[in-house]
């Protein structure tokens, strides 16, 4: 047995620890947890660690770190080890946050109505009409059901003595409920016995409650079903992956302001359907950027005319638009007073010691205390870190001071908090527990009651180092799942596989955004552009190897048509074809500046699939994310060609697998439809182009060509099985181009999609596009006969060879036309930014 | 003394070469109560006619409209014409010795734990802080310093900043824009009547007193024997003081002009600053152009030749439709 982790758990006098009391003894509700961590293996707690990485890494959670220069999504970084909080002390907890909520929806209510906090001089004006985000234009709206704070979460400390206070407001759109609940999806399955042993609640039943406050809320007209929708700033925004989670756990369509336009005083979602009013709007970008019209006029992503909407109460805004403004840190000193006076209660959690600069005696007590304090900006709006008096000295702590007395209205000093330390499962070590200061950021929201419901648990936040008096996940913390203990039984409720509702019996796809469908279509489309450049670099490295490096015909021919169709760069006009041509090639598979690369079609294809998160599953989603990684890898590495050729045969591994998933796991609804849609075209164009330039090519007669155009079009076995000869021009055109039952033939390629484009024809009332079926006509009316005599071989420029070529460029142009048409009908609209127009 | 009324068409047409999808329109546009204004007869006209329409009045009590079009069209002319009369108001320069000192003002809009606000210091202390086009910065307080001695009467000192204002800058359309911040102005010395006014009213909020944004119309007097010119006027902007004590608690002054706005200033709405009452504030989709072309004719009813030109270019507008 080895020696217990408590043997080097460090101890603090100065701060509380959640799992040891001051005596060093295990506190009660830790004791079995402790008691399961201490006795498990160094190997098993290394395959848990192990499992819970590969669970983030594949469902792709992440961070965006705005600061980061590589702009790439940071991996979330989690502990295992939960926080546990017994019932007793969870009861006041959950009073006190479902208290504040209250509060602050009475306080919004006050203050974009009649005021009497500022008449009674409750509130100092300062801190309300002095602040952006006090929205004059809000000023009067009243929100369906009085409700303007729909969801609220609110940052915990806990002080030496073990007591939580209140640290942070989160009124504007509070993020984190869905990372707490996807840390509870792996931390539960890391230790599924503690979890089910402890009695820990879940989370499901406060997201139901969550759907129903909506829902209730919702202002119907008569035979409407509620139709609610997540707004997200799109995917630039630092939790993005919460929000594509949030909405699909939810199930509510994930949108972007594009998405949603007003017409008159009601707001309606953009589907490939038409118009569908929209009765809630769960927001998750800032207020100030929600309506151009009236407010911010400088941004894109809002939704011109929607503050008539709320003025009219035909929309619901969670939160209320002007909400933001409670997050302001000078309120809580004045929050005491305002709580007796609006609810007639005791405030039941205190804030930590907060003091407004704006007030005369506050700002004499800063000055005075300077190094004893945290300096904060009054307004959220304010873009400032916190700073540590004491850490400031000489001129800088002038400054500082200078700064506060021109503007005191704008500073807030708080008194420095030590936080409560928890232990964290060290990745340094085999086997150790060390010490790190945590905070709770607890979550409310509105219920079906008109109540709030709180979470039970919430998101734990790891500070870096063990000193550290500030987290944050901007700044590289961790964070851990909360488990709060019950002595009753535990809720069986989940919202992940939901029992049959109505929701449930309508078929999906009536709700597609025209956006989402458009980057359906686009994934299509890139998926298939990334397959074919990957299998025409693997022909032409493929053929180079083989050789040695030296140049045949064979090889001249293929990097010919990859300079054709755009895979590889023009050469420059005195270099002779396949100069140089391995290094040309690594470029072409790695180097995602360069037009037409490999790497750059991975990108594209995954700035698509970022765009249509929440609709993909987590397979798919794993899958592109393991692309991504192994691309992102390689490009790193000088890779011989030896090496190039393995990893296109794992990019085209990948790839059909994407396949796969689209042809088994997708709905087939209309988004589906696209999707297909945009694959079978970019494989048609590939092909008929390819075909046609092939077949143009003087370089194209020359040995051995004939069987690397099979190759490339994947026929290669097919034709071997049916012939087992040489190629031959005829049996080979025949099988690319006319027969119906290659799947990588042109002629499969116009069928499934003349079927998709019949069908979408009939329901979406889209015009059917004639010009791609009668190039179709007009190929199918190729006589082979023509090439029956034919020597491929030593035919320079014939007839037959040009009127065939002839007949595939027309083709190609025909499926450029139907894609401009497709997005001309369905998707432009999307795309075009509203602009700000002013008159004097 | 008699009040003098006026007739006023403010045009605004936009031609914008392909055509819009989708507009949304907030108009600033019908002029608001006041104790020394009265709306005797007002009406806009919006060509074409919009699909859909709300009034209302804003959180500062100026009436507005919002309109939206939704189907396609290449133009919007949008006609606003009233008949109006305004009442001298012009305090007396001893109303301005007389008023409360600026320094005592300021103490009294500052906050206080244990004295809540009166009403009116509660309504004047909206215009109190920043707002999207004010910045409140020690550097115009500096500015403003050599108008308010302590001690010195808010109003005596505000006269002098206008006048200061007057005399130091340099009226010059070319030099700024809609969103050049006032610390440029301040730097460059040039601008427009809507620089003026953000500047003095950045000013006077550095120093800790309430000021509001006024747009209107200024009467403007055709060269002597010239006729007046159809649409050769603009709208205007200047700033409100507070000063609590006087007939109507605010003050008004022109620091374009460096007057005192009597019965030649026709107020429109009334603001923290320009972005609050813009005359005409839109989101458009589609679109080539987007620059509007604005035209404002005051004329006082009493000129005998005048309403006879107007008459004829509104006949030829009618014509035109």
């Amino acid at each position: 047995m080895a020696r217990t982790l408590l043997a080097i758990y460090p101890h603090s006098a100065r701060r509380y620890d959640e799992m040891l009391k001051a005596d060093g003894e295990v506190r009660p509700h830790w004791r079995r947890f402790f008691a399961h961590l201490d006795a498990v293996s160094p190997e098993d707690m290394h395959q848990r660690l192990d499992f819970a990485d590969r669970r983030i890494l594949e469902n792709g959670i992440t961070y965006n770190v705005y600061a980061d220069p590589s702009g790439a999504d940071r991996p979330w970084v989690l502990d295992p080890v939960p926080l546990i909080i017994p019932p007793d002390e969870w009861a006041e907890v959950e009073a006190a946050v479902a208290q504040r909520a209250a509060l602050l929806n009475a306080i919004l209510a006050d203050l974009y109505g009649p005021q009497t906090l500022l008449a009674k001089g409750l509130l100092p004006p300062a801190l309300v009409y002095g602040q952006h985000g006090y929205l004059w234009p809000c000023q009067g709206v009243k929100p369906p059901g009085d409700i303007w704070l729909h969801h609220y979460a609110v940052d915990l400390a806990r002080s030496p003595n073990g007591r939580w206070w209140v640290i942070a407001d989160r009124t504007q759109a509070p993020s984190g409920a869905g990372y707490a609940l996807e840390n509870r999806l792996v931390v539960s399955r890391v230790f599924p016995e503690m979890f089910r042993d402890l009695h820990v609640q879940h989370l499901a039943d406060f997201f139901r409650d969550q759907q129903e406050g909506l829902t209730k809320l919702a202002p119907l007209d008569p035979g409407e079903q509620p139709h609610i929708v997540l707004l997200t700033p799109g995917p630039y925004n630092e939790t993005y992956f919460e929000h594509a989670y949030l909405a699909r756990y939810l199930g509510f369509p994930l949108v972007e302001g594009q998405d949603l336009t007003v017409r008159g005083d009601t707001v309606f979602l953009k589907t490939l359907r038409g118009l569908k009013r929209v009765h809630v709007i769960l927001r998750r970008q800032d207020d100030d950027y929600c309506d151009p019209l009236e407010l911010r006029g400088d941004s894109a992503l809002g939704i011109p005319g929607l503050l008539n909407v709320a003025r009219a109460r035909r929309v619901v805004i969670a939160n209320a638009l002007g909400s933001g403004l409670l997050a302001s840190g000078a309120l809580m000193g004045f929050l005491p007073a305002i709580c007796r006076e609006l609810l007639g209660e005791k405030l039941a959690m205190p804030s930590v010691a907060t003091w407004w600069c704006g007030e005369k005696p506050a700002l004499e007590f800063v000055k005075e205390n300077f190094d004893d304090l945290v300096i904060k900006p009054a307004y959220p709006t304010q873009r400032m870190e916190p700073i540590f008096g004491h850490e400031l000295e000489g001129a800088e702590r002038e400054e500082m001071l200078r700064r506060i007395e021109a503007r005191p209205h704008a500073y807030v000093a708080q008194e420095m908090v030590n936080l409560a330390q928890a232990p964290t499962w060290s990745r340094a070590h085999e086997r150790r527990l060390i010490a790190r200061p945590v905070g709770l950021r607890a979550y409310a929201a509105i219920n079906g009651e008109g109540e709030y419901s709180v979470m039970p648990g919430g998101l734990t936040r790891v500070a870096q180092g063990a000193g550290a008096r500030i987290i944050s996940m901007q700044r590289g913390g961790a964070s851990k799942d909360t488990w709060v203990l019950t002595n009753g039984p535990v809720s069986e409720f989940t919202l992940l596989k939901t029992s049959f509702g109505v929701r449930d019996l309508v078929r999906a796809g009536s709700n597609l955004t025209s956006r989402v469908v458009e980057n359906l279509f686009w994934l299509g489309r890139y998926s298939e552009r990334f397959d074919d450049s990957a299998r025409l670099l693997r022909v032409a490295l493929a053929r180079l190897v083989d050789v040695g490096g030296e140049k045949t015909q064979a090889v001249a021919s293929v990097l010919e048509l990859a300079q054709r169709l755009g895979v590889l760069p023009k050469p420059e006009e005195d270099t002779e074809v396949g100069e140089g041509s391995e290094h040309v090639l690594l470029e072409a598979i790695y180097d995602p500046e360069q037009p037409g690369s490999l790497a750059g079609n991975i990108r594209s294809l995954m700035w698509s699939a970022t765009h249509v998160r929440e609709r993909l599953s987590l397979d798919h989603w794993q899958s592109l994310n393991r692309l991504q990684r192994e691309q992102q890898t390689a490009q790193k590495k000088h890779p011989t060609l030896t090496e190039a050729i393995a990893f296109l045969d794992r990019v085209l591994l990948v790839s059909s697998s994407l396949n796969g998933f689209a042809m088994d796991n997708m709905t087939r609804d209309d988004g589906w439809r696209f999707l297909i849609i945009g694959r079978r075209l970019e494989r048609l164009s590939f092909l008929a182009r390819g075909i046609a330039d092939f077949l143009c090519m003087e370089s194209a007669r020359g040995q051995g060509c004939l069987e690397w155009l099979l190759e490339l079009a994947d026929s290669i076995i097919t034709y071997r099985s049916r012939y087992s000869r040489q190629a031959e021009l005829l049996p080979v055109i025949d099988l690319l181009v006319f027969d119906d039952s290659n799947p990588h033939g042109v002629t499969f390629q116009t069928n499934v999609l003349s079927r998709y484009l019949e069908r979408m024809a009939s329901e979406l009332g889209a015009d059917y596009d004639l010009r791609l079926s009668q190039a179709v006509e007009r190929l199918r009316a190729f006589d082979l006969v023509k090439l029956e005599h034919l020597q491929f071989s030593q035919c320079r420029s014939c007839l037959p060879c040009e009127e065939l070529a002839g007949l595939l460029y027309d083709l190609d142009a025909a499926v450029a036309h139907l894609s401009d048409g497709l997005g001309m009908r369905f998707f432009t609209h999307v795309g075009d930014v509203s602009r700000q127009t002013m008159a004097l | 003394m008699e009040p003098v009324r006026y007739h006023v068409l403010h045009e605004t047409t936009y031609e914008y070469g392909s055509p819009v999808s989708l507009s949304q329109q907030q108009l600033h546009l019908s002029p608001r109560f006041l104790p020394w204004q009265s709306v005797h007869e007002q009406r806009i006209d919006i060509e074409p006619v919009p699909t859909w329409r709300r009034d209302g009045q804003d959180a500062f009590g100026n009436p507005v409209s919002w309109i939206s079009f939704h189907a396609p069209h290449e133009s919007l002319r949008i006609r606003s014409a009233m008949n109006i009369s305004v009442r001298p108001h012009m305090p007396a320069s001893a109303d301005l010795e007389d008023s409360i000192a600026w320094d005592k003002l300021r103490e009294r809009l500052a906050y206080d734990a244990a004295q809540p606000p009166l009403a009116e210091d509660l309504e004047a202390v909206r215009f109190l802080f920043e707002s999207p086009h004010v910045r409140v910065k020690h550097e115009l307080a500096q500015y403003a310093a050599d108008c308010f001695a302590p001690g010195t009467p808010v109003l005596v000192g505000a006269r002098a900043l206008m006048a200061k204002i007057f005399d130091e800058f340099e009226f010059d359309p070319e030099a700024t824009t809609v969103s050049t911040p006032i610390l440029e102005v301040l730097e460059n010395k040039r601008g427009v009547c809507q620089d003026f006014a953000h500047l003095m009213i950045g000013c006077l909020r550095a120093l800790g007193l309430a000021a509001r944004y006024v747009s209107g119309y200024l009467l403007t007097r055709p060269p002597p024997g010239k006729p007046r010119l159809i649409g050769a006027d603009a709208s205007h902007a200047w700033v409100s003081v507070y000063a609590p004590g006087t007939a109507d608690d605010w003050v008004d002054f022109d620091p374009t002009n460096n007057l005192l706005p009597d019965t030649e200033h026709i107020t429109l709405a009334l603001g923290r600053d320009f972005s609050d009452i813009s005359p005409l504030r839109g989101i458009i989709l589609g679109g080539g152009s987007a620059e509007p072309e604005v035209a404002v004719t005051v004329v006082p009813l009493d000129e005998e030749e005048i309403p006879e030109a107007l008459l004829a270019a509104t006949e030829a507008d009618k014509a035109a439709d």
